[in-house]
């Protein structure tokens, strides 16, 4: 039998739709320059936890060569869905995008085994979906912290008996914001002869954690002449479910999104958070097989930009107001690595009067959160973490970056090291300069 | 074979986390960077040390199962490919730099460490590794060594050969030996020199010492634009007839420029010219100045379009990317490409590109060139698609390319090795007794035929196989590959 017809009568051992997508993987031409960017690479060595192993395993796998087995789930399931790979690759392989294709498969497996993690379906599906549900998880969190039930439990010991990567987290959970942005924030924030107008995009663990980020990007974006918008019926964007597999909630959530927003008539869709910017500026990739979907995830994606990109492209306002502090800068993976934004959020910094930014070596590589991957893989997201805390230069007395995810992640390092360090949002430093040559709120 | 003794005892050498046995865990092993004739691994194997590296040899030996090592497992030959169920001997765990000795230009490192690392690590001191493959940033030091690589600047700075002062290298047998000396030649027999470059069938080198030099006071950096190939060889030509050397001199042609151009690392290199010059001069900050004037001045003599030198170290390191992401940027325009690695005389460059044009007419596979210029070293990358069953005419291709490289008086292999894919083109670049004294060598080496076995030296059994086939298809390979196991395992009895 000739090879052509062998592959066509060879079944995939992907048998969902969706499926991975041979134009991408067929892309892929085996140069091995991506080895070394890697951090699971970097860790463990080994060629199927590299991203080359990895589309190699994902197209033979599609060729039905493979079993959807360990040998290729274990691979997808340890990938960080970095993107550092991509940074790199002269051919241009959307290896991040291959890897949420692929654990779609393995999420449809197991849904169909009746496999799927209760406290993952719990979470993806009964929770971030509902905006209700997600204020009142955290309303439940809030009151934990506030009541002197942490303290309670802190003191029992009753934490011991959580999984250490859930005991780490729970240490250094800030104070859960008492209200969310998407709440408070007025509906309109209308600004005197607005050079544009905007939607903001709230985010779930940015609006939960750090609602006073939002706040803070509202007003920059209104000293700026930006008239804000805040959709109230905006969902959660949908990259913790696109990167666990489920694809079909994470397509519910982005046509609720993408009708909102566009509705709402915005020029611009903003968002603070790098992985919800790198999510709905990818959302063509969840419609390919959807013409009518797909054609409106491009006009939405078209106008989505991360808050440091749409600043620098509004040629925003210097900023006046002294903050004397010796920052680094970290680059969250899907602000540098999906997005190509590393020179915005830096010239952000730079411009602020009395900011020194000190280099921070290999800025670009993963912190190890990951989305929930410090909560799946604790271990490879700790040994990624103690190695962006040594690098950290002595100096400074801050460090600063652009995702949420990140900040917790570096938070709970600054903790265990017991270090005298903040850990900010670019646009915090930016509006404690605007706010310290005194700025009014909206008009 | 490796049995279940086999595995258990690799275990207790090396503890199970660093023994990979199931088709799961070692399916990706079962090619490097070359695509077209793949293998399973019957292990895969993580040593640490010199001495984890020694005991798995003795135990591999007792028991004759076959070996290859791997570093970053980039190689365009198929040097690190099993090709029997080997047990693929990873040193990508041997991957620490051991010791630096600045006051006398010295680095002592693990066969898995990494090659731009080493610079990266003396750069703050000013200091360089000088061989620069263009996988240089993934590329391990032990891959080099195998493989005797080369790099852009190796037309002033020479290949890895001449960088290697001394290494450990474990024998086919286990026993582990001292070749070199890290100052000074040393006595007797240049073993260290047959070594280097063996890809990796004499035994396995362990610690590498390696030269490291200082930083040139300046740079610069030269494109050149040509309408026609023509005019940038000549051009070439011209600068060694000036007496230049440059620290590097590669050309790209109109395709590869097309295919990096679709990358990240986009210059914006003009659609109608048919060839570019990246010229490097390097040295005191006098000298360079009036060097690459020398350097514009034989361009414009030879008809060049545009000439101008880098404005910044962005703008270098842009230029450089482009030439050194050129390969694999090739996916950006084609599905597959295989990548050829022959050498000519200089002079010969312009003749030998047009006939490459036409092999590339008759055979209907678009052909892209890259290569350092300066010492004749061609990398034609020849587009095809494995899907539409074009593998073995893109092999048959490259055959014709390294055929007319012997016969204009060059040579099958500039700095990529020989590996399986060219194994067969060893036949045409050596006589029967010139192979067979190169056989005899390795036999004292690796009696048993154990060692990366089935690669670089074509076995008499394959040569009279050969004469039956014009060139080896895939499926003709794994019958030689098998055919030259059972010889080998004979000659060991």
């Amino acid at each position: 039998m000739s090879t052509q017809i062998e592959a066509m009568v060879r079944q995939t051992s992907f048998p969902f739709a969706d499926a991975p997508d041979p134009a991408k993987f067929s892309v892929c031409v085996h140069c091995g320059f991506c080895l070394e960017v890697c951090p699971t690479y970097q860790e463990e060595s080994n060629e199927s936890h590299s991203p080359r192993g990895r589309v190699y395993l994902i197209k033979l796998a599609s060729e039905g060569l493979i079993p959807l087995d360990e040998g290729v789930v274990s691979p997808v399931e340890t990938c960080l869905d970095c993107r550092a790979c991509e940074s790199v690759c002269p051919s241009g392989v959307q290896v991040g995008a291959l890897i949420e294709e692929a654990r779609g498969q393995v999420y449809l497996a197991r849904v169909e085994n009746k496999k799927a993690s209760g406290i993952q379906k719990l979470f993806l599906r009964g929770i971030f979906p509902y905006p209700a549900r997600l204020h009142a998880l955290g309303s439940l969190l809030r009151f934990y912290q506030r009541s002197g039930m942490q303290r309670i439990v802190r003191g029992t010991g009753l934490l011991r008996v959580l999984p250490d990567a859930m005991r780490e987290m729970e240490g250094v959970m800030p104070e859960i914001s008492a209200q969310r942005a998407l709440t408070t924030l007025p509906e309109r924030i209308p600004v005197a002869q607005p050079k544009r107008s905007v939607g903001l995009f709230t985010g779930c663990v940015m609006d939960v954690f750090f609602s006073q980020i939002n706040e803070a990007t509202a007003r920059v974006l209104t000293k700026n002449h930006i008239e804000v918008h805040v959709p109230k019926r905006q969902l959660c964007c949908g990259a913790l479910h696109v990167h666990a597999g489920d694809r079909e909630q994470a397509r519910q959530l982005a046509k609720t999104n993408i009708d909102v927003f566009l509705e709402e008539g915005v020029e611009r869709i903003i968002i603070n958070a790098a992985g919800c910017g790198a999510a709905l500026k990818e959302y063509p990739e969840l419609f390919k097989d959807d013409p009518v979907w797909h054609e409106k995830a491009v006009d939405f994606s078209a106008r989505v930009r991360d808050i440091s990109e749409l600043l620098v492209e509004e040629n925003f306002e210097k900023p006046k107001g002294r903050v004397e502090r010796r920052v680094t800068y970290h680059d969250a993976c899907h602000l540098c690595h999906a997005q190509g934004i590393r020179k915005e959020p830096r010239a952000i910094l730079q411009s602020i009067p009395g900011v020194t930014l000190v280099p921070l070596p290999d800025s670009e590589r993963c912190c190890g959160s990951a989305g929930i991957y410090n909560l799946t893989h604790p271990e490879m997201a700790g040994n990624l973490l103690e190695r962006k805390m040594d690098d950290l230069p002595e100096t400074i007395d801050a460090v600063v970056m652009g995702n949420p995810g990140c900040m917790l992640q570096l938070r709970l390092g600054v903790k265990k090291r017991q270090q005298d360090l903040d850990v900010l949002h670019t646009v915090e430093l930016l509006d404690a300069s605007y706010q310290k040559e005194g700025v009014t709120y909206g008009n | 074979m490796v049995t279940e003794y086999v595995l258990r005892k690799l275990e207790e050498i090396l503890g199970a986390a660093n023994v990979y046995a199931s088709p799961a865990q070692v399916k990706a092993y079962e090619c490097d960077g070359y695509v077209a004739f793949k293998s399973l691994p019957g292990a895969v194997v993580f040593p640490e040390s010199t001495e984890d590296v020694s005991r798995i040899l003795k135990l591999l030996s007792e028991e004759r199962v076959p070996y290859v090592a791997r570093g970053a497992g980039t190689g365009l030959t198929g040097g690190a490919t099993p090709t029997r169920g080997d047990v693929v001997i990873s040193l990508a765990k041997m991957d620490r730099l051991l010791s630096l000795d600045l006051d006398n230009h010295r680095a002592v490192v693990q066969p898995g460490f990494v090659n731009l690392e080493l610079t990266k690590r003396v750069s703050g001191r000013s200091f360089y590794y000088a061989p620069d493959p263009s996988s240089q940033s993934v590329c391990t030091i032990g891959g080099n060594f195998a493989e005797n690589a080369g790099g852009s600047h190796c037309l002033k700075y020479g290949v890895t050969t001449n960088h290697v002062t001394a290494a450990t290298v474990v024998l086919p047998d286990g026993e582990i030996v001292e070749l070199g000396s890290s100052f000074g030649d040393a006595d007797g027999l240049d073993l260290l020199g047959l070594f280097v470059g063996s890809e990796g069938t004499l035994g396995i080198a362990t610690e590498i010492t390696v030269k490291i030099l200082k930083k040139p006071q300046a740079v610069q950096t030269i494109m050149a634009l040509f309408d026609r190939v023509e005019d940038a060889s000549a051009s070439v030509s011209g600068f060694i007839a000036e007496g230049i050397i440059p620290a590097a001199c590669e050309m790209m042609d109109q395709l590869a420029m097309q295919a990096v151009d679709k990358s990240r690392y986009h210059v914006g290199y003009p659609s109608d010219v048919e060839a570019v010059l990246i010229v490097e001069v390097d040295g005191l900050e006098a000298s360079v100045r009036a060097l690459s004037q020398r350097v514009m001045d034989v361009c414009l003599k030879n008809g060049v379009r545009e000439v101008r030198s880098a404005k910044s170290e962005e703008e270098r390191a842009l230029w450089w990317s482009s030439r050194k992401m050129a390969f694999p940027a090739i996916g950006r325009i084609s599905p597959d490409y295989m990548v050829q690695d022959g050498v000519i005389p200089r002079s010969r460059l312009a003749d030998v590109l047009k006939r490459i044009e036409s092999i590339s007419q008759t055979s209907g596979l678009r052909i892209a060139n890259v290569f350092h210029a300066g010492d004749g070293n061609l990398h034609p990358l020849i587009c095809y698609d494995s899907k539409k069953g074009e593998t073995e005419i893109a092999q048959d291709v490259g055959r014709q390319i390294l055929e007319l490289c012997v016969d204009v008086g060059g040579s099958i292999t500039g700095e990529h090795g020989v590996g399986i894919e060219k194994i067969v083109e060893m036949q045409y670049q050596f006589t029967q007794e010139e192979l067979a004294l190169q056989q005899a060598i390795r036999d004292q080496l690796d009696p048993k035929g154990l060692c990366n076995a089935g690669k670089l030296i074509p076995t008499p059994s394959r040569c009279m196989e050969m004469k039956g086939v014009a060139h080896p298809t895939v499926s003709s390979m794994e019958q030689i590959l098998s055919a030259s196991a059972s010889v080998q395992t004979h000659i060991a009895r």
